[in-house]
């Protein structure tokens, strides 16, 4: 697995890192970033999400070398707050974190929503007054960072809340697009499965519609979310959610599609009563090798993980030459750690970030 | 003998046709006289110069949330009825999903002397439909009619089964008591947080769709007119409850209604984009890029679209809806500033009531008399307290009716500060924005139980 390549690159630190030479000014892009926070993808305009996915490249430059490390962030402290399982994320941060040189805390808190423990605004108030620059929070709740970013001062990065937003996952998604499309606009992507609890699908939509893409989305009738169509909208709000096509028929949705992108389907979706069954699902859902014939010859295979193999996309397919699966992990690492230091240095402190030129 | 005079005020009285410049005399807690210059004719009285002021009944709430006993951390009677005298309001009924739950004669007695002794205003409670709210058996109506509640309500949840809820109304006919339903169909709102739109879809927040509430509003109707009872729908917040309302009506069916500032105020917009009222934008310019997670927007039945506010207006105006009632729905700061799902659902209301439905009239949608019809002899006519024993004459200023006055200001500007509240509730959608039309005094049976600073007593 990736994780573990990169695990490997950095446990094997033993000598000086590369030098790390002044800032520059990365090439000929003009740097766009005002955020004090990563929350979603809905705040960021077009020029910020380049700006991120541009530094990614040079982050995924830095994790090539000998000795993927560079002291960018160090004396920062990332702590990772995590109230929902996750393994790949959390990896993910952690390794973004670590080669940047920032001490990282990873807090695992169980919750269940009847059992209301230290509460959320305790919990960053304390962390901050304990000296983190940047808490990264995963958590049940739709809406949870905003909260916590509305009452510390430390930075505060989404990592997926409820059923809301994955704004991380979605940079990433675009970042792994456009290294083979290099751009997207005018680029059909066609987002299949559950819908209305997918925190990465809106993300994803987000972020696909400001770099110029075709979005469709597709799944049952029960997972996809009222008011999602622009006709459901008032026409003051037609601009209030990104535009998308919305199909019932997965045949329509890939049709002339350049990414394909399968959704992981919880299991508890048929004990709520929104599914008959898996195997129903599977029969006029699942991602198959057929279905996929009607995309483009040069289609992408995606799926944000961790997948349900037979369920919502096969298994052949799964592994098969269009899916890039395997890369969206790998790209995680550099897409968190062009955030974080985004968060910590802004725009103009990035190039130091990657020591750039240090390598030449 | 205590007599407070109240002079030259534009007194409106809806229930009695009074629209005029008069003075109001208040003999030992009743009114005694209304009429210009009758003031003067009053030797020794406490008086009040109400000159550019409307004067009119004391308000009536029949929806107040006063969490004592069992939650005196959100609010007590005492200042429960503190924001109700600060809001106008004069009477309140107090629903019963206390702790314990009035669902039992002792229960109601306790509160009834706990509002003798600490209350500021009159307190009128319910009783529950349910025992223990559970919605599983009938609580005893008879005693609790004895008791002195004015209803039956298992507000907060809906009576569910549609055959206790058949029975409920039938057995209520025998004590002439109202079934007060909170209309939401619990399996239809599962786990829902706010109204289910183009909001809840960006937010990623579970939905409660309207029809949750218009299916009760449906069954509930039917049920009824099977029964032949008065069934009280509570809160009513879509378009389609509305006219499912105003086609019983046109039947003669025995169904009255509420509707509460929010409703008529704000829509589910509020949730995400803050100051997002009336009108087709959300007010603040805001492009819908910055989203937020307000609780203090989060209330059941959640705000609604555009149009079912316009709709709840609408009959407002009509009288299918007969009164604006609050429900006021206090809760302490760890209950809201917290997880919006794992958030309490309500909002501190009483003491916004009057600016807040003054929009309305300033907006020219229904007149002020209306208005205040509809805060006082609207919401006792629905249930018919002007003829329980000592409440005679209740929300109009007949000779010989209960000395419940308010003052009223409908231009003053003011802006909301709930740290002002004297609610324990601090949670409205309200903080910081600015109203027309403000509450300057309350009479509560001839006693000033609020007046601004500088009104000249």
């Amino acid at each position: 697995m990736t994780t573990e390549t990169t695990g490997t690159r950095q446990t094997g630190v033993s000598d000086a890192p590369e030098p790390v030479a002044a800032p520059e000014s990365p090439q000929g892009t003009s740097a766009s970033w005002e955020h004090d926070h990563v929350l979603d993808l809905d705040d960021f305009t077009t020029e910020e999400i380049l700006t991120v996915l541009d530094l990614t490249d040079r982050m995924q430059e830095v994790l090539e070398r000998r000795i993927a490390r560079v002291p960018a962030l160090r004396g920062h402290t990332v702590v990772n707050l995590f109230y929902e399982p996750s393994t790949r994320t959390r990896a993910s941060f952690e390794l973004a974190g670590k080669v940047l040189g920032a001490d990282v805390i990873s807090l695992s808190v169980a919750t269940s929503a009847v059992q209301k423990g230290e509460s959320l605004i305790d919990t960053v108030r304390t962390l901050r007054a304990m000296g983190a620059d940047s808490i990264v929070i995963r958590h049940a709740s739709s809406g949870a960072p905003y909260l916590a970013a509305r009452h510390t001062n430390a930075s505060i990065v989404n990592a997926g809340d409820g059923a809301h937003a994955h704004p991380t996952q979605a940079l990433l998604d675009l970042y792994t697009m456009r290294s083979h499309f290099g751009d997207l606009t005018g680029k059909r992507v066609a987002m299949i499965g559950d819908i209305s609890h997918s925190r990465v699908a809106r993300s994803d939509l987000w972020g696909l519609t400001a770099l110029g893409a075709d979005v469709v989305v597709c799944g049952p009738p029960t997972l996809l979310p009222i008011g999602l169509d622009a006709s459901q909208r008032p026409e003051h709000a037609q601009q209030a959610l990104p535009p998308v096509q919305i199909e019932t028929d997965i045949d329509r949705a890939i049709e002339g599609a350049h990414v394909v992108m399968a959704l992981r389907l919880q299991s508890e979706r048929q004990q709520g009563g929104l599914l008959p069954s898996l195997h129903e699902y599977a029969l006029h859902y699942q991602v198959t090798a057929e279905r996929l014939a009607r995309a483009q010859p040069d289609h992408l295979l995606m799926h944000p993980g961790p997948k349900n193999e037979g369920i919502e996309i096969a298994r052949d397919v799964a592994a098969g030459q269009h899916s890039i699966i395997e890369q969206q992990v790998t790209n995680g690492v550099a897409v968190r750690m062009a955030l974080l230091s985004l968060l910590a240095l802004g725009a103009d402190g990035t190039g130091a970030a990657t020591g750039e030129g240090g390598a030449a | 003998m205590t007599t407070l005079a109240i002079h030259n005020g534009r007194v409106i009285d809806p229930a009695l046709g009074r629209d005029g410049v008069a003075d109001v005399v208040i003999v030992d807690g009743r009114v005694a006289r209304v009429g210009p210059g009758e003031g003067d004719a009053v030797v020794e009285a406490d008086r009040i110069d109400a000159t550019g002021l409307v004067v009119a009944p004391g308000f009536v709430d029949l929806h107040v949330h006063l969490r004592e006993p069992g939650f005196e951390y959100k609010e007590t009677i005492a200042t429960g009825t503190a924001a109700a005298a600060r809001g106008g309001f004069t009477t309140v009924c107090a629903m019963p999903n206390t702790d314990p739950p009035l669902d039992r004669r002792s229960a109601v007695e306790s509160v009834l002397r706990e509002a003798e002794s600490s209350g500021r205003v009159r307190v009128l409670p319910l009783g529950c439909v349910t025992s223990g709210r559970a919605g599983a058996e009938l609580a005893p109506a008879g005693e609790l009619a004895q008791a002195g509640v004015v209803g039956l309500t298992d507000d907060g949840d809906a009576v569910a089964d549609a055959r206790l809820m058949r029975h409920a109304l039938e057995y209520a006919t025998r004590f002439g008591l109202p079934i007060a339903q909170h209309c939401e169909d619990p399996a239809l709102v599962f786990e829902g947080h706010m109204h289910e739109g183009w909001v809840a879809a960006r937010l990623g927040l579970r939905g409660r769709p309207s029809s949750a509430e218009e299916t009760l509003v449906a069954r509930d109707i039917a049920l009824a007119e099977l029964a032949n009872a008065h069934l009280h729908i509570q809160h009513v917040s879509t378009a389609g409850s509305v006219a499912l309302i105003r086609a019983a009506r046109e039947r003669g069916t025995h169904v009255t209604a509420e509707v509460t500032p929010h409703h008529l105020t704000l829509t589910h917009e509020e949730v995400a984009f803050g100051p997002g009222t009336r009108g087709a934008s959300n007010g603040n310019g805001s492009t819908y890029r910055e989203i937020a997670y307000h609780t203090s927007a989060k209330v059941n039945p959640p705000l609604r679209e555009q149009h079912d506010v316009d709709a709840c207006i609408e009959a407002l105006r009509d009288g299918v809806i007969d009164a604006i009632a609050t429900d006021h729905a206090p809760h302490a700061v760890s209950d809201k500033e917290i997880e919006f799902d794992l958030a309490d659902a309500g909002i501190s209301g009483l003491e916004t009531a009057f600016g807040a439905s003054m929009s309305l009239v300033h907006e020219g949608l229904i007149s002020l008399p209306m208005l205040i019809e509809r805060l006082t002899s609207g919401p006792v006519g629905a249930w018919h307290l002007d003829q329980r024993p000592g409440l005679e004459g209740l929300g109009a200023l007949s000779p010989g009716a209960l000395g419940d006055v308010v003052l009223l200001d409908p231009d003053a500007e003011w802006v909301v500060d709930p740290e002002e509240f004297a609610s324990m509730g601090k949670n409205t959608p309200l903080a910081g924005r600015t109203l027309r039309g403000q509450v300057v005094a309350t009479v509560c049976e001839g006693r000033v139980v609020h007046a601004m600073a500088g009104l000249a007593i």
